[in-house]
Parts: structure tokens; C-alpha cells; sequence
């Protein structure tokens, strides 16, 4: 199989990650679209190592690593939300303009 | 003892002070009692430091400068912690060692408002360091460093322990002698370039002084007035001095007693010290000029005297008239003259130090220094009238008493001046401050006359808080009260350490005006 | 103590006690700080210490002396005070028969003094630091005659001084007491300034302050000229204030203010004649100094006869004294003007017995009487007999009458000056041989006067006299012995006392041997004169004359106004230079000196102020708020980039990536 085809395939998905990230005004919704975003990259990692087989494992290791970050970006992320809908009932990102000077 | 005559000993008597500063720092403001401790305890260690100076001294060769060190400190400049003493800044640094410890004895017996001991105590340690440093210092920029120092407690001391007006009178301390310090600094510059800079260290300087080799007259005359300018101000010289009296009037009873016992002996010292051996044919010129501005000192203090109606003020311009006949035996340019100066110096500081004691103490009692207000002290507390009646006759010059021989010895100085300055010039200087030992010798009586003696006014009638001399008192003074009757009694105490000292500054000097006017000849 | 210097003393026979000398001045010193600081714990409350230690400073001089009688020769001894640079001071002692008879007589007052005042002091609140000054004056007196050099003189001089000065004050209640002990040490020490300077020039010129030296050098030649003159009466200023002479004689009769044992001791015994011993001392630098002596003769015959005008007006008895010691120490210094050394020395040696006497017995009056005044006095005679007596014989000494011990003196002196008159060797000895004899008349005259108004008469004052106790009678009696005995130690022709003093280096006997018996059946009969005289007026009240309205009124008043020199030194130097002249100083001082530094400080303060307020705040600061201002505003604009929003942040950022990325690609395909 040629790699265009992952690529394509990791380009749509993170296409509609960004747009998810961009237009999603649920927070928890977002944090999703940045797994898929990631999830894109992973596909790359993934299609470009088995392509240039180099020695070692280096692109699906990295893919791993990938895994493990997004885990753990996703647990902060959601503990991030849990305590603004806390706080303010809501997780609506338009609201919230707390970085605003 | 090798390691304290190698510049240790003297360096210790110096920042010891400065040590008790840093200690008191760790000690909470509450602890009023470990503070006096800690404050005395370093100022007994340097008195201690300085009396092992005085086993430690050769008196043999007093002339030379001796128990010093010369360190590397600024090299890019030239300038080096070149320290050491002899004949001249021994005893006034024994004098200054003394002296802060007994202010420092003082002070147990009373703070004055608002108080804050450690603040004070530790001013005062500052102060010593400066006023120890000057006397020692043989690097031009080091002086001028020390000299500086002083200036900033002091300031504080008047500023925030003084009487009414003391904002007023620690700015003018403080802009006032800082004015002339910047032309002293100058003619230090002006002496470091023309001797090729390359050294500060007055030593060196005085050599080269010696060959001549320090310039034109013009040069040296220009020169001599800025130092002439920062010494004269502190001395304080007339018309310089009024800095002086209001300087005392409001400064703490331990703040005048440092200033007048020490800090105006730097500007004579510096005269000594500096400006005469490196300016050697300047020296020669001015003094007549220097010999007539001290006579007119000490008429004018006289009278100036007459005038007061504040005690306290009043010791403070007889400290002017006092710093005259200093400055007068210095302008005389003779081993007379010059030895009478340093010993009119000391006996200065003691007399005029003990006054300031004594004035203080009658206002922590009677809660007031006008002299109207006063009267029958010593019928009411019969030793501290005592103490005020032998400490004031010792002020006027009588015999047997420090404040004589410096008088004495300036007037002797000034019948035969040194050759080059016109005997008829000096003996009518001399004739002007015999009237002036008349004229001080009347003001010091008036003033027992209307303070010690005559009844005791009604409003002191009932006494029963006007106390006499207390052990503390007794403590801080009895050393003063003893150096008076024995420096009077005994001068070889004091001229036998400068003698050789002066003797060499005074060949310094001819050989430099020789060697100047053989340079000028080729 | 480095360097003992032992001065060759040339002795052919050495006395033991002669060599200790020094201890006389020392004993009184050391009793001075003990009595100062343990006196008051002592039974006696001081005097005992005083009297011992002044007690056997007696019995060592009358030894030294007796010694120095007996063959002994003249001892000098010093050791270095300091030494600067060619300045060289001893301290030394130097015990001639000059000192030693100054020893004796000063021992000797003190010691009855300190007796005397052991019963007139009783009661005085003071009493221990009464002993204390006293043993502190001997000490300095003492000190001062056996100085070796004039430095070391002045030390002990000024010494006295200031110990007069505590005496004289010592009632210090009263301020008019107080201003008498001033007026006495200012008045002196404008004579001191001149001592000092003649000091000065002796040392300079001579190059020692030794005194033996500086005698021998102006003998030789040494020293000589106008500065020999000029030093001369330099010293002659220490000596006239010290020995009140015109015109610093001013001090003396306030001196009186002081306890009555103190104006015998030190204002007409002891002290006073300091000067006269000063010029004693320094006699052959005053003979050799040109005019200088004949300076001394006219002043001192100015001042005697001055002086006893004024003790014919006085009614004050201790005045009466003063002026009357004035007169005599003048008489002193009349016979040095004129050469007679010898003749005024033991006028100086006499004077201090009858006039001790005379006072101590003033004293005994006033201390019954407790006024001053005459005029509180008469009939005294009735209830003081021993008072009385004593004081007759005080009174015939001062007199002149024979053989009291004043007689010989005087005698002495009046013969010398008439001597020198004649054979033409001191041109002033005629104005001193006549001034000596009116004074002497006159002497004889007040005295009268002041025996009538006190002990004959009626009695005037207020409660009972009564005699004074023993312990101030016997030192009465004791001295009114000396009195009438040490006249004839001058007995002429075969008294010893011209074998005792002389001018130094001259052998010839101090008296001369061609003695005139007219001259003192004259004088003798003049003072019977004056006191018949003083009798008839005072007494019978013969001639009453009205002297305030008469024509001799001015004279009166002339008299009661002493001259109208004290007027004069008072408001023409005192108060012009206390008041007018130091407020003027002090004026000065702060409107023109601290004026222009506080200008100085107030211009520097207008200048900041002006760059401040003007310059500082209007042109420097605006424009650094116009930076300020314009940071702000372009910071305005540029905030409303920052929403807050954060998926308009993620926006932006990706349609940069995205930018980026298309020129990423525009680029490489135009590069391929």
C-alpha cells in the first residue's frame, strides 16, 4: 500500500481535529479533537517508520511516547474542566475569558 | 606578639568597631542590655587594642612610621591600605580609643530620646572606625574613605538624637563638610597627577615633596587651598566654623563629646599630616594667613562667648577660640608651635570632652542648659559643681592643668616662627592671643560665676531629683579628670611621643623650601 | 623619670636637710588632695593634715635656713620637665637664702593662719575645702619660690592665682563676692600674659629659662638692649598685677571679699609679694635692662602714695589693710627701683609678720563685731584686750616706729633712696625718697585713724563684743613677737640680715656701712607728727572740717571714688567687651558669617526648587511622560488582539501555520 494512503487518511483526521479544537465551544469536546489531532500524528509516526524501515523501532516507540502524553495531557485536561464546571457550572468555552487582561 | 606589630594590631584597633557593628546586627533591638554589653565590650577590646599599640610602639624612633601594614587594595589606581602611626596620630588615637569607650560607659547611664540603643550604639562604633582609620591611614584615598565615613553617623547621631533643631543642624554638618571634602579630594587628585600618577601613598608623596619635585608655587598654592578648604571647615577654622555651634547644640551629650574630643582634631591632623609635608612651600605661604585667622578665632570665640546664653553652646565656641590656638601653633611652622598643637589637641579632647559630659549631665538634671535658669550648682550638688569648677579652669589655660603647655608652647612658637615668617607678623598674633587667654579666662569665670556659684533659684529650691554625680559618671569621667591633672602635671607624656615626630616634619619642610628654591634657581 | 640631672651645686660643707627642701612645697600638696578627698571624714575636718604638713614644712625651712646660716652654699638641682626640640624645661629647685627666707615666711603665716582659722572658720560650711585650698596655696607659693626657672615659676604663679581666686570667692553666695574673686584673677592674669612674653623673649634670647643663667647672662652682656629692656617690664607686668601695683592694682581692695585669714595670708603676707620676689629674682636683668627699673621706682612711688591717700577715706578696716598693703608692697618695689635689694627684701620679710598681724587682728574684730566697718566699731579696747594690744603693736610697726620691726625696715629704704638721691647713681631716687616719706607720714596718719575709730570711743555696733577664743589669739601674740623681735635681725650695722640677703654675685654687705642717725630720728619724729596729727583730728575732733562741702570736697570725693578707675576699667573695657562688644561679635557671627552659609544653603534651595518646578517638571519630565503617554496608547490599540477567547488564539495560530505552509510549498515549487 502506498503511504499517500495513510497520510491522507492522518490529514483528514487532523483536519478534523483542528476543527474541532477551533469551533467546538464544549471544553471536553475539544480536549476530544486534540486526541484525534494526535491520533493523525500517530498515523504518520506509524506509516512513515514501516516506509524508511530504518533499524529499530524508533517511529512506533515514538507513537507510544505519543500515547502516553495524550493520556496523560487528556487526565490534567478533564481535572482542568471538572473544576471550572465546578466553579462555574458551565464548560461553554466562549465564556470564558479568564486570560483576558 | 610579632603578628600585632605587623599591622595587625593597628588594623584591630581600627575595624574592631566595625566587627561590633556587624555583631550587634544579630542581636534583636528588645535586648537592651546585651546591645550596652556588646557595644562596650567591642569598644573595651579596641581601647584594649590601642593600649597594646602603646607596648608595642618604639618610642625610640618615634619619628618613623611604625606597627604598620601596606596591602595591595586598588591597584588599577595606585592606591593601597597602607596603614601605620607615629609620633603625630598616636596619641590621637589613643585619645579616640579612649574617648569611645568612656561615651560608651555613658551611655549605660542614659540613652538619649527616642532611645533605639542599638541604633545608637552602633553609630558610635561606626564613628570610631572612621575616626581610628583617618588617624592611621597613609594612602591618600584611604583617608579621604575614613574621612567620608565619619560623616554619616555623625549625621544620623545629630539628626535623630538631637535637640530641637537638629534636622537643621546635622544637614548643615553634613553639606558643610562635605563641600569642603570634594576640594580636599580635588587636591588630592591634583598631587596624585602631578607626582606622575602613580601612587596616593603619602609617604612617597612626602619624599618627592622633599626634592621639590611637587610642583610650582603656583601649583602648590592652588592645591593647598582646596585641602585647606576640606581641613579648615572641619578644624573648624574661622570663617568657617558655624557649623560648629549648632552642631553641638543639638547633637547628643556622647555626639558632642566625639565631635569636639576627636572629630575636629582630624582637620588639624590633617594639617599636620597632609597638607603641610606634601605642600611644603604652599605651607610656608599660607601661614600667615592660617596664623591670623586663628588669632582672630580665638578673639572672636572669645567674645562670641560672652554673648551665649545656652551653656552648651557656649563650650562650643570656646572650642573654636581652643582650635585656634591649635591652629596658631601650627602656622608658627616650629617644633614648638607644632608640638604645642598636638598636645593642645589632646588636652582639647579631654577638657572640652568632659565639658560636654558635664553639660550634658546638668541638663539630664536640671532639664534645661540656659544659663539664666541655672545658678547655685555647686551648692546643690556640691562634687559635680566641683568637677564643672576644675574642668573649667583647666578650659582657660591654668598652669598644672592640660590646657596650658599647648597654649604655652603655640605662643612660644609664635614669638620666633620659623625662618621665612615675619617675627613682627607672629608677635603681634602672639600679643592678639594673650588678650585672647585674658578674654577666655574671663568667660569660663562669668559662666561658674552664673551657673556654679549664687544661690540656688527657687524652682531647683526643693532638689530632691537633682542628684550628684552618679557611679557611672564617676566611671566614665575619672579618666578624663586624671589625663588633665596629668598631662598638666607631666607633659613629657605627650611631647615625648611627638617630639621626634614633629622634629622631622619640620626638617621636612626646610629641606623641601631649600630644595624648591634650588630647583627654581637652575 | 629619665635622665637625673643633679646641677653641679659647688659645696664646701653640706647640711643633711638642705638637700630636701623640695619636700617643703610637697608636704602642703599632698595634704591638699588628702584633705580634698578624705577631709571630711576627719574629726578635725581637715585642719589637722593642713597644719602638720604646714607645720613641718616649717621646721625644714628653719632647719634649710639655719643650715644655709651655718656656711651651706647655695643648692640648685633639677631634673628634665620635657624636652621638644631646643626647648629644654626643668623642674627644678633652687634654694638660696632668698628662698629660704620666703620659706620661713611663708610657713610661718600659713601656719598661724591655719591655726587662726581653726576658731574663725568654726562655723563655716566650707570648712574642709577652706583647708584644702589653703594647703593648695602654700604648696604653689612655695612652689613658685623655689623654682629654678621662670616657666616653672609661672606654674606655681598661676597656681596662687587661682587659689586666691577660690578664697577670695569663697563666700560664693553672694555675687558680689564671686565678682571679686573674677575681678582679682582677670585683672593678675593681664599681668601674667605680659610675664609669659617676657619669658618669651628671655628664653629666646638667652636660650634658657634658668634663672640663675639668665642673671649671669644679662651681668655679662649676654643679653642686652632694647629687648633686655622691653623683656624687663614684661616681667614688671606679671609683678605689678600680682603685687597690685598701679596701674592693676584695682584687684587688691575686693580681694577683701574673702575670709579675713585669707586676706592675711595671701593678700598681704604671701601672695602679693610674688612680685616683688619676681623682681628680686630676676634683680640683675632689671639693673642691667636700662630704664626698666627706673619704670619700677616711678610706678611703685605712684602707687604708694596712691594708695595710702585712699586708706585715709576707707571705713571698711579690711580696706583700710589692703590699701595700706598696697602701699607697703609698693614701698618693696620703690626700694628695688632704686638698687636697695637688701633693704626691700626685709621690708618684704617684716611686712609679712606686722601685716598678718594686723589683718588676723581685723579679723578678730570683725569676727566679734561681725561688720567690716569702722563705723560698727569703737571703745574696743574694753572688751578686747588682747585684740588690742596686739593690734597697737601691728599698728606702731606699720608706723615706723622704733624698734618695732616696720621701723628698721622702712628706715632701710628711706636711707638707701636718700643715698642713691644724693650721690646721683639712680636718677628716680629723689621721687622715691619723697614719696617714701610723705607715705611714710601718711601711713602713721590712717592708721591712727583706724586704731581711734575701732578701739577708743564709744561702741557703735549692734550685740556684745567679746575677746575671740584662744586658738586666734595665740597666733595674734605669736606674731606681734615677731614684730617687735625681727626688726633687729636688720638692726643697722650689726643685724645678720645683710650678710643673709644680697644682690646675687655681689660681695659687699646688703646694708651700707655708713648708717645716718638723723635720718631715722627724723623719720621716727615725722610719724609722731602723724600720729599726734591723726590724734587731734579723729580723737579730740580738733579743725572739724566739712570735707564734702569744702574746698578740698573734690579731693574727698576723688578719694571715695578711688580715682574713678574702676569706673573706668568697668565701663570703658568690662562691660563694653562683656556686652556691647560680644553681642556685636555673636551679631556677626550670625547674621553675617552664618548668614551667608545659610545664603548660601537657601540660594543652592531656590536654584533646585526653580529647576525643579520649571525646568525638571515642565521641559525634562513632559517629555518623559510624552514617552510614557505614547507607550500607553499604542498599548491600547493593541489589546483588543487579546480577546481572551483561546480558540481564537488556536485560530490564528493555525491560519499562520497554514500561511506558512502555502508559501512553504509557493516557494519550493518555484525553486524546482
Amino acid at each position: 500500500m502506498p503511504v499517500s494512503y495513510f497520510l491522507v487518511l492522518s490529514s483528514l483526521l487532523f483536519s478534523i481535529g483542528i476543527y474541532g479544537v477551533l469551533a467546538r465551544e464544549n471544553a471536553v469536546l475539544v480536549l476530544l479533537s486534540i486526541e484525534l489531532m494526535l491520533n493523525a500524528v500517530n498515523i504518520n509516526f506509524v506509516a512513515f517508520a514501516a516506509l524508511f524501515k530504518q533499524p529499530g523501532i524508533a517511529g512506533q516507540v515514538f507513537a507510544l511516547f505519543v500515547i502516553a502524553v495524550a493520556a496523560a495531557e487528556v487526565g490534567v485536561g478533564l481535572a482542568i474542566v471538572i473544576l471550572i464546571f465546578r466553579n462555574r457550572q458551565d464548560v461553554d468555552l466562549d465564556e470564558m475569558s479568564l486570560m483576558k487582561w | 606578639m610579632e603578628w600585632f606589630q605587623n599591622g595587625w594590631g593597628l588594623s584591630l584597633t581600627t575595624f574592631l568597631p566595625m566587627v561590633g557593628v556587624v555583631a550587634m546586627l544579630f542581636i534583636p533591638s528588645s535586648q537592651d542590655r546585651l546591645i550596652k554589653l556588646i557595644g562596650t565590650l567591642f569598644a573595651g577590646l579596641t581601647l584594649l587594642a590601642g593600649i597594646g599599640l602603646l607596648f608595642g610602639f618604639h618610642y625610640g624612633s618615634a619619628g618613623t612610621l611604625q606597627l604598620g601594614s601596606n596591602l595591595d587594595w586598588i591597584p588599577q589606581i595606585g592606591s593601597r591600605y597602607h596603614i601605620g602611626v607615629d609620633g603625630i596620630s598616636l596619641p590621637l588615637l589613643e585619645l579616640s580609643v579612649l574617648v569611645c569607650f568612656l561615651c560608651m560607659i555613658y551611655l549605660w547611664w542614659h540613652v538619649p530620646a527616642p532611645g533605639k540603643t542599638k541604633a545608637l550604639l552602633s553609630l558610635v562604633l561606626l564613628l570610631e572606625t572612621g575616626m581610628n582609620g583617618s588617624f592611621v591611614a597613609l594612602d591618600l584615598i584611604l583617608f579621604f574613605v575614613f574621612w567620608e565615613l565619619v560623616l554619616v553617623p555623625m549625621y544620623f547621631m545629630i539628626g535623630i538624637w538631637g535637640g530641637p533643631r537638629r534636622q537643621y543642624a546635622a544637614v548643615k554638618f553634613f553639606l558643610y563638610t562635605l563641600f569642603g571634602s570634594i576640594f580636599m579630594l580635588l587636591g588630592f587628585l591634583a598631587i596624585y597627577f602631578k607626582s606622575g600618577a602613580t601612587t596616593f601613598d603619602m609617604v612617597a608623596l612626602r619624599a618627592s615633596a622633599a626634592q621639590g619635585a611637587l610642583g610650582s608655587s603656583l601649583f602648590q598654592n592652588l592645591t593647598f587651598l582646596g585641602l585647606f578648604l576640606g581641613f579648615a571647615i572641619k578644624v573648624p577654622m574661622w570663617p568657617f566654623h558655624t557649623w560648629l555651634p549648632d552642631a553641638h547644640t543639638e547633637a547628643p551629650t556622647v555626639g558632642s563629646v566625639l565631635l569636639a574630643a576627636i572629630l575636629l582634631k582630624m582637620g588639624t591632623y590633617g594639617f599636620i599630616r597632609i597638607a603641610i609635608p606634601l605642600l611644603p612651600q604652599a605651607a610656608h605661604d599660607y601661614a600667615p594667613v592660617i596664623g591670623i585667622l586663628a588669632v582672630i578665632a580665638i578673639i572672636y570665640g572669645a567674645l562670641c562667648c560672652y554673648a551665649q546664653s545656652d551653656l552648651k553652646r557656649l563650650i562650643a565656641f570656646s572650642s573654636v577660640g581652643h582650635m585656634g590656638f591649635v591652629m596658631l601653633g601650627i602656622s608658627t611652622l616650629t617644633p614648638q608651635g607644632i608640638n604645642g598643637a598636638i598636645f593642645g589637641m589632646v588636652a582639647h579632647g579631654l577638657i572640652t570632652g568632659m565639658l560636654f559630659f558635664l553639660v550634658g549631665s546638668i541638663h539630664e538634671r536640671y532639664h534645661t542648659r540656659e544659663i539664666a535658669d541655672l545658678g547655685g550648682v555647686l551648692q546643690q550638688i556640691p562634687r559635680f559643681g566641683s568637677l564643672l569648677t576644675y574642668t573649667a579652669i583647666a578650659s582657660l589655660g591654668l598652669p598644672g592643668l592640660a590646657g596650658f603647655w599647648g597654649e604655652m608652647l603655640a605662643l612660644l612658637g609664635a614669638y620666633r616662627p620659623a625662618i621665612g615668617l615675619s617675627p613682627t607678623l607672629f608677635r603681634i598674633l602672639m600679643v592678639g592671643a594673650g588678650v585672647g587667654t585674658v578674654l577666655t579666662a574671663g568667660y569660663f569665670l562669668w559662666m561658674l560665676q552664673r551657673v556654679n556659684l549664687g544661690r540656688i533659684p527657687e524652682k531647683f529650691a526643693d532638689g530632691s531629683h537633682i542628684f550628684d554625680v552618679q557611679r557611672l559618671e564617676w566611671l566614665a569621667w575619672t579618666p578624663l579628670l586624671l589625663l588633665i591633672i596629668g598631662a598638666g602635671l607631666y607633659p613629657k607624656l605627650i611631647l615625648n611621643v611627638t617630639n621626634d615626630a614633629v622634629q622631622a616634619l619640620v626638617l621636612h619642610v626646610g629641606a623641601a623650601l631649600h630644595a624648591g628654591s634650588t630647583l627654581a634657581l637652575h | 623619670m629619665n635622665g637625673l640631672q643633679l646641677a653641679a651645686a659647688v659645696t664646701t660643707k653640706r647640711g643633711f636637710v638642705i638637700d630636701f627642701m623640695w619636700l617643703v612645697p610637697l608636704l602642703p600638696f599632698l595634704a591638699f588632695f588628702t584633705i580634698l578627698f578624705f577631709g571630711k571624714k576627719l574629726r578635725s575636718r581637715g585642719h589637722s593634715i593642713g597644719i602638720l604638713a604646714v607645720g613641718a614644712g616649717l621646721v625644714i625651712s628653719l632647719i634649710g635656713f639655719a643650715e644655709l646660716a651655718s656656711g651651706n652654699a647655695q643648692i640648685e638641682r633639677s631634673w628634665t620637665w620635657f624636652r621638644i626640640s631646643t626647648v629644654h624645661l626643668e623642674f627644678g629647685m633652687n634654694y638660696d637664702f632668698l628662698t629660704a627666707l620666703m620659706f620661713v615666711v611663708v610657713t610661718t603665716v600659713s601656719l598661724l593662719v591655719q591655726v587662726y582659722s581653726t576658731g574663725y572658720m568654726h562655723d563655716d560650711s566650707r570648712y574642709t575645702w577652706f583647708y584644702a585650698a589653703l594647703s593648695l596655696f602654700t604648696a604653689s607659693m612655695l612652689f613658685l619660690v623655689i623654682a629654678n626657672n621662670l616657666l616653672q615659676m609661672l606654674v606655681g604663679w598661676e597656681g596662687v592665682g587661682v587659689c586666691s581666686y577660690f578664697l577670695i570667692g569663697h563666700y560664693w553666695e553672694e555675687k558680689e563676692n564671686s565678682s571679686a574673686a573674677i575681678k582679682a584673677f582677670i585683672t593678675t592674669r593681664v599681668g601674667d600674659v605680659g610675664f609669659m612674653f617676657g619669658i618669651f623673649a628671655l628664653f629666646i634670647a638667652g636660650h634658657t629659662f634658668n634663672i640663675i643663667r639668665l642673671n649671669h647672662e644679662a651681668q655679662n652682656g649676654q643679653l642686652k638692649g632694647s629687648l633686655l629692656t622691653v623683656a624687663a617690664l614684661l616681667l614688671f607686668c606679671g609683678a605689678a598685677g600680682k603685687s597690685a601695683q598701679f596701674p592693676l592694682h584695682v584687684w587688691l581692695p575686693d580681694a577683701m571679699a574673702g575670709p579675713t585669714p585669707v586676706s592675711a595670708l595671701i593678700h598681704a603676707a604671701t601672695m602679693v609679694v610674688a612680685g616683688v620676689y619676681l623682681v628680686a629674682r630676676m634683680f640683675l636683668v632689671f639693673t642691667h635692662a636700662g630704664a626698666a627699673l627706673n619704670v619700677v621706682a616711678i610706678i611703685a612711688s605712684i602707687t604708694m602714695l596712691g594708695a595710702a591717700l585712699l586708706a585715709l577715706v576707707q571705713d571698711d578696716i579690711k580696706r583700710v589693710l589692703a590699701y595700706s598693703t598696697i602701699s607697703q608692697l609698693a614701698y618693696m618695689m620703690a626700694a628695688l627701683g632704686v638698687g636697695a635689694y637688701t633693704a626691700g627684701i626685709f621690708h618684704l620679710f617684716t611686712h609679712a609678720f606686722f601685716k598678718a598681724l594686723l589683718f588676723l587682728g581685723a579679723g578678730s574684730l570683725i569676727h566679734s563685731v561681725h561688720s567690716n566697718n569702722m563705723s560698727d566699731m569703737g571703745g574696743l579696747r574694753k572688751y578686747m584686750p588682747h585684740t588690742f594690744r596686739t593690734f597697737i603693736i601691728g599698728s606702731l610697726a606699720l608706723g615706723g616706729i622704733f624698734p618695732l620691726a616696720g621701723f628698721f625696715s622702712k628706715d632701710e629704704i628711706l636711707g638707701e633712696a636718700l643715698r642713691s638721691a644724693s650721690a646721683g647713681t639712680a636718677s628716680t631716687a629723689w621721687i622715691v625718697f619723697i614719696a617714701g616719706t610723705v607715705t611714710a607720714f601718711l601711713t602713721a596718719l590712717y592708721m591712727t585713724r583706724a586704731c581711734i575709730k575701732t578701739f577708743w570711743g564709744e561702741y557703735r555696733g549692734e550685740g556684745h563684743p567679746h575677746e575671740s577664743p584662744g586658738s586666734m589669739i595665740t597666733p595674734l601674740w605669736i606674731l606681734a613677737i615677731l614684730t617687735m623681735t625681727v626688726g633687729l635681725l636688720g638692726f643697722p650695722v650689726i643685724g645678720p640680715f645683710k650678710d643673709w640677703i644680697n644682690v646675687p654675685g655681689q660681695e659687699s654687705p646688703g646694708f651700707s656701712a655708713l648708717y645716718n642717725v638723723i635720718l631715722p630720728v627724723g623719720s621716727v619724729a615725722l610719724a609722731g607728727l602723724a600720729v599726734w596729727l591723726g590724734y587731734m583730728l579723729f580723737y579730740k575732733k580738733r579743725w572739724q572740717v566739712d570735707i564734702l562741702a569744702g574746698p578740698f570736697a573734690w579731693t574727698y570725693r576723688l578719694l571715695v571714688n578711688k580715682y574713678y578707675m574702676d569706673d573706668l576699667y568697668n565701663k570703658g573695657i568690662v562691660k563694653p567687651v562683656q556686652y556691647t562688644l560680644a553681642k556685636a561679635a555673636y551679631w556677626s557671627n550670625q547674621n553675617i558669617l552664618d548668614g551667608a552659609v545659610n545664603g548660601v544653603a537657601a540660594g543652592a534651595l531656590g536654584t533646585a526648587n526653580f529647576t525643579y518646578d520649571e525646568l525638571d517638571q515642565k521641559v525634562v519630565d513632559y517629555a518623559v511622560n510624552g514617552a510614557a503617554g505614547l507607550t500607553g496608547a499604542t498599548g491600547g490599540l493593541l489589546r483588543y488582539i487579546q480577546g481572551g477567547n483561546v480558540q481564537r488564539y488556536a485560530a490564528v495560530l493555525f491560519a499562520g501555520i497554514a500561511i506558512f505552509i502555502g508559501l512553504f510549498a509557493l516557494t519550493s515549487i518555484v525553486h524546482i
